[in-house]
């Protein structure tokens, strides 16, 4: 099984992500290269957070041109299981991998802070160990997380069960007041339609051991790894 | 040939950064002022090109990059620079 970590000028989660699947999961793990134009051979893709390109024009307009791009529309199509966290959310909304849009912040500030994350399903391969309604603390550090989308396909999210993660409060309740920045119905994570692409603001990567005070980051890695190891259903 | 792009915010989407000028624009004693949208404009230099295939490939690069449709909506103009 095989891990491959997108690197992007300008990514600089990549070494976290790289971290816990190399170290903590113990699973063989590259960097890949922007340039690169196959991901033939990878079982899993994270494309990771950062500022790639310096955020020049919008939040990862710039890296969805790179050619690993392409790569990563086969990998997906083929029905690999790809991750996108902060910025890698953000570079696969833009490339089209995800529906939807991201916007600043509505405080106008960079957030940095742990949040509450409501698990809205089970059925992705990234929270198939989580049960539906499971409670995950998790940090958040971005500028642009103001998730948006058209009603229409805020719709076709809610009725296709798309939404992976809500922001809530520590009881799990989906409320205003536990909204970093203003997403759309709180949210904080989706998938695509056909469930192997999720996005999330969150930084699983960043809570995956116990020194770092928090290892509610390791489900959403344990159960893509699970699932690609054929235990969960 | 000169173009020049503008991109905005779609209307009914909230843009925070022309809000808090807004709300600025007001503490300065500017009860006039309404709102502001910030937007952005794109002054691009092309070659080769007839006005037509110009607005052709504007139109295109608007599509693909300058611009996202889930939030934003952009117009251009061309800017005949032999004039001047």
């Amino acid at each position: 099984m095989k891990g491959g970590v997108l690197v992007f000028p300008g990514s600089n989660c990549d070494h976290d992500c790289y971290h816990v699947l190399k170290h903590v999961f113990k699973m063989d793990t590259d960097f890949v290269w922007h340039k690169e134009t196959s991901l033939e051979g990878y079982d899993l893709v994270v494309v990771p957070g950062g500022f790639t390109y310096g955020d020049y024009l919008r939040t990862g307009a710039m890296a969805k041109l790179s050619p690993v791009m392409s790569a990563l529309k086969t990998f997906v199509n083929r029905g690999g299981p790809v991750i996108g966290i902060c910025n890698g959310f953000q570079i696969l909304l833009e490339a089209g991998l995800l529906p939807g849009a991201m916007m600043a912040n509505v405080s106008l500030k960079f957030i940095c802070d742990h949040v509450y994350l409501r698990t809205e399903t089970q059925d992705t391969p990234f929270t198939s160990n989580l049960q539906r309604g499971s409670v995950l603390k998790i940090p958040v550090a971005h500028y642009q997380g103001n998730y948006m989308a058209s009603p229409e396909t805020l719709l076709e999210l809610e009725d296709n069960d798309q939404i992976v993660f809500k922001y809530c409060d520590a009881g799990g309740n989906v409320v205003e007041s536990a909204n970093p920045n203003g997403s759309v119905k709180n949210i904080a994570g989706i998938c695509n339609r056909e469930r192997n692409v999720v996005g999330m603001m969150p930084h699983p990567e960043r809570c995956s051991e116990p020194e770092l005070g928090s290892v509610d980051g390791k489900h959403i890695f344990e159960s893509v790894i699970d699932s690609l190891a054929g235990k969960v259903p | 040939m000169k173009a020049r792009v503008y991109v905005t915010m779609k209307k009914g989407v909230l843009e925070p950064q022309g809000r808090a000028v807004a709300r600025s624009l007001a503490s300065l004693g500017y009860g006039e002022v309404k709102g502001v949208r910030i937007g952005k404009v794109m002054d691009i230099e092309m070659k080769d090109v007839t006005e037509e295939r110009a607005e052709k490939l504007l139109e295109e690069i608007c599509q693909k990059l300058l611009a996202n449709p889930v939030i934003e909506d952009y117009t251009f103009e061309i800017v005949d620079d032999r004039k001047s």
